[in-house]
């Protein structure tokens, strides 16, 4: 993410063809992580799965609720600056990380 | 839904580990169904009923249900 990110400032000067490779290569490494989370969670039991499944489905309402609510602030400039996307993925895995841990003392 | 998992359990002198083991499933799972917290699969009970070697109904209590 960083060398797609910062490459194109501080390695290649702008060049677009640089820049659509690192991202082909990141976009594959993300490719990449989403097929070993399906593994990950293929090979779990099904108490485990339904407390990841639990934990998807409020990390993704929570991501709409909150990103759309976010991008409405920005665009009422009630936010000052403009909306950034890493904010929005960040509080999908904070949500994600805490509707674990919750999951995982409900069954407990 | 009630079960007897935890009796027939110490019946035959297993572990929560033991009978997560046998069934492939974690000690969380074996845990959660004996408090009752969690119904497993059709699946998972034909397997805990071939275990045991009692029928489903000798296990879980489906009076809950209506």
């Amino acid at each position: 993410m960083a060398f797609a990110t910062f490459g194109p400032k501080f390695l290649w000067e702008l060049n677009t063809t640089w820049s659509m490779l690192a991202i082909l290569l990141n976009t594959a490494l993300g490719a990449g992580m989403i097929w070993a989370n399906i593994k990950h969670i293929s090979v779990l039991d099904e108490l485990q799965q339904k407390i990841q499944l639990d934990a998807m489905g409020i990390a993704l309402g929570v991501g709409i609720v909150g990103g759309l609510s976010y991008s409405t602030m920005d665009n009422a400039n009630v936010i000052s600056g403009d909306a950034e996307i890493g904010f929005l993925v960040i509080l999908i895995s904070v949500s994600y990380m805490i509707a674990l841990v919750v999951g995982k003392k409900r069954y407990a | 839904m009630k079960n007897k998992l935890k009796v027939l359990r110490a019946e035959r002198d297993m572990t929560q580990a033991d009978l997560a083991d046998s069934l492939m499933v974690s000690r969380q799972t074996i845990n959660a169904i004996e408090k009752g917290k969690f119904d497993p699969s059709l699946p998972l009970a034909f397997k805990i009923s071939k275990l045991f070697e009692l029928p489903i109904e000798q296990i879980f209590d489906d009076s809950e249900i209506d």
